[in-house]
């Protein structure tokens, strides 16, 4: 009785409801988002996370669902953010007659078309000498940026005026949020292709070639291509990334192709985590964040997310999506409340120890470049003098006492957390049992 | 379903040589469509390499393999697994990171000829599902359906090893010691299940186990220091004195080959 109860809760239960909300939920937050954030800074920020989004995500294609660790994922970003400026620049001349919203597809044709030139040399080999490739070709298409300035621009780059050809229901792109709902579009579409992927026989073999290459070969499967294959698809959705970027900003230089912009992707999908398909999806939006937002806080920002990424890799190589997932197991079974406490205790040394070492970093930046405007640095509200031996001093202290309390906390931690695993474990066991 | 040849497996005079030193020295080996082979011989004799120069994970450095009288050296495995052949490992060769059901989805896939495909859903190909469900069933881990590989007791991943082998519907079957590390229980049961799976197929395996080998096999090679030394019924091999002699020394060999 129990069992057959239990058995129709979970036909139910999963498939088709649960994924409308889903994406219906992702669909109206995309439509509604430029309601709630209405400035000029804002909307070009949401604009710019639906194109880190979509970039992350072809990134992950890569990192997370088939093992290939690529240094150079924004070649094929890039050089769609050039074909789709340049086209972009046709168009405005006349000589192209495709309307401007069609152009981010220019941008991942273009991505896919180098993918299948210099993919085929990248993805014969896999694990470090793949990386090592990837890593040759991001530097040959950097350096060939400044061989070829008719294509690449130079130091200008080149640029563009996206209010070109004949405009569409009053479409110009003109204004930002015109060119975020294009945005927004493209994101939600290629969110959802690329989710599809994964659901088809070969993003499953992606996944098969990434735990185990060797035992693909003997199910009938050739490696290179499965690892090909998903190149190309890869560089397709990079390259309408591209594609959108030179629309919104109307400017295409050579970083976009930078071995800079590749490390980039890397780390912020791995931040917000490879394993999970959402993952880089936070991972585009704290990109954003971090490179608008904490770039306007501190000069420092690139040392404090190199922390940061420190302290994930060390503590949870998983990314925000693994935390987030392994913390909704514990809330599924109602076990979340009993660690709480242990949550606030970390964060508070986390904190603690985020203080002591930022006020070093600031006073240690300002020693380094505004020493000219005297010893004082303002920093959250407090004054600092980087002059004095005892703020040094002070910061330190901090920093070690936050150190010493993270470090007790987390094995307090993890002692809870055994226990509740063990805990869930009886729990699957008696239910099982049922 | 028999091919142009009498034989679902012949190897013609294959060697096989790492830097100076011959691991196969000529090996002819003639294996009938439907027939049972276990392939025995001492540590270090080439089994193992045998096995992976038939399946290609290496070419042979001279001779010629052929299945069901097609070419079939110097392939690279996946074609040749496309051909008809499919192998087990020695030490487990599973998808940790998948669950069971899709690791013996990925094996059928190919077989059915979904291939390289990214415009279907694998929730909409009917027959690889159908199929999966069947293997899981006839391996008995359909109530483990769900679980990661990873997390699977070490007979269930031996059992899924020999899954993945099989789902493809290959017609020649090499298993590389599939009851290494199993107790004597787990071992009977097993070997019942080898036999049902492979039910119809040319059957190749390397076995330790003499009891296993005698209750298994139609016909025992003997494998020493690259050579096969015997190829004949059990009970032959058994009489065989060279065998006793090269292989297990006569006292050994009667104990263990049951006299």
């Amino acid at each position: 009785m129990n069992k057959a109860w239990a058995m129709q809760y979970y036909e139910f239960k999963p498939y088709n409801v649960g994924r409308w909300i889903v994406w219906g939920l992702f669909a109206l937050l995309l439509l509604l988002i430029p309601r709630l954030f209405t400035s000029s800074l804002s909307i070009t920020m949401l604009s710019q996370m639906g194109i880190a989004i979509i970039a992350c995500l072809s990134y992950n294609l890569l990192l997370g669902q088939g093992g290939m660790l690529s240094f150079g994922h924004a070649v094929y970003s890039g050089l769609g953010s050039y074909m789709a400026i340049h086209a972009l620049n046709m168009v405005s001349k006349g000589s192209l007659p495709i309307p401007v919203s069609l152009l981010p597809i220019v941008g991942g044709l273009s991505g896919m078309g180098f993918a299948v030139l210099l993919g085929y040399v990248t993805t014969r080999k896999s694990g470090t000498p793949f990386a090592m490739i990837t890593l040759g070709v991001a530097e040959l298409v950097f350096a060939m940026s400044l061989m070829f300035s008719e294509f690449f621009g130079g130091e200008a780059g080149v640029s563009g005026n996206r209010v070109a050809g004949s405009s569409f229901l009053g479409i110009t792109y003109g204004p930002g949020v015109q060119v975020y709902y294009l945005i927004a579009t493209y994101t939600f579409i290629c969110v959802g292709l690329m989710f599809a992927f994964t659901r088809t026989p070969l993003g499953r073999m992606l996944n098969a070639v990434r735990d185990n290459p060797e035992r693909v070969e003997f199910i009938g499967y050739n490696t290179q291509k499965v690892r090909y294959l998903a190149f190309i698809i890869s560089g397709f959705f990079a390259g309408i990334a591209g594609g959108l970027g030179c629309l919104l900003f109307e400017i295409v230089t050579a970083e976009v192709v930078g071995a800079h912009r590749s490390g980039a992707y890397l780390l912020f999908t791995f931040l917000g985590g490879a394993t999970f398909f959402f993952g880089p999806i936070i991972g585009g939006v704290l990109m954003i964040l971090a490179s608008v937002l904490l770039s306007e806080i501190t000069k420092a920002w690139l040392l404090y997310l190199g922390l940061i990424f420190l302290f994930m890799v060390m503590y949870a190589p998983g990314g925000i999506a693994s935390l987030i997932m392994m913390n909704l197991r514990l809330a599924a079974f109602g076990f979340l409340r009993r660690i709480w406490v242990s949550y606030l205790g970390l964060g508070l040394a986390a904190l603690t120890m985020l203080l002591g070492a930022a006020v070093m970093i600031e006073m240690t930046y300002h020693l380094q470049l505004n020493a000219a405007m005297g010893p004082t640095v303002k920093f959250i509200g407090l004054v600092f003098n980087s002059q004095q031996l005892d703020h040094w001093f002070g910061a330190l202290f901090v920093l070690f006492t936050g150190l010493g309390l993270f470090e007790l906390c987390r094995r307090q931690y993890l002692l809870e957390w055994g226990e509740i695993q063990e805990d869930i474990e009886k729990e699957i066991k008696r239910r099982e049992a049922l | 379903m028999t091919g142009t040849s009498r034989y679902a497996l012949e190897l013609r005079g294959v060697r096989k040589s790492f830097g100076h030193t011959e691991i196969i020295c000529g090996i002819d080996l003639a294996v009938a469509h439907g027939e049972r082979v276990a392939v025995i011989g001492p540590n270090g004799a080439g089994k193992s390499t045998l096995f992976n120069l038939i399946s290609g994970r290496f070419g042979p450095s001279s001779g010629e393999i052929l299945l069901a009288g097609q070419r079939i050296d110097g392939k690279k495995p996946y074609e040749i697994n496309r051909l008809g052949l499919s192998r087990s490992f020695q030490i487990t060769n599973i998808f940790p990171k998948l669950n069971v059901f899709e690791n013996l989805r990925c094996a059928v896939l190919w077989s059915l000829g979904h291939k390289y495909s990214f415009w279907r859903f694998l929730a909409d190909l009917d027959d690889a599902n159908d199929r999966t469900e069947e293997l899981l069933e006839m391996l008995r881990l359909d109530k483990r359906r769900d679980v990661l590989a990873t997390n699977l007791t070490y007979a269930e991943q031996r059992a899924l090893e020999i899954g993945i082998t099989i789902a493809g519907g290959a017609r020649v079957i090499l298993l590389d010691e599939p009851t290494a590390g199993m107790s004597k229980s787990e071992t009977t049961r097993f070997i019942k299940l080898i036999r049902e799976v492979t039910e119809g197929r040319t059957l190749l395996t390397v076995e330790h186990d003499m009891g296993v080998v005698f209750g298994l096999a139609d016909k025992i090679a003997v494998v020493v220091y690259g050579e096969v030394i015997a190829f004949d019924t059990p009970e032959a091999v058994r009489a065989n004195p060279r065998v006793q002699e090269a292989y297990l020394g006569s006292a050994v060999a009667d104990a263990q080959l049951g006299h």
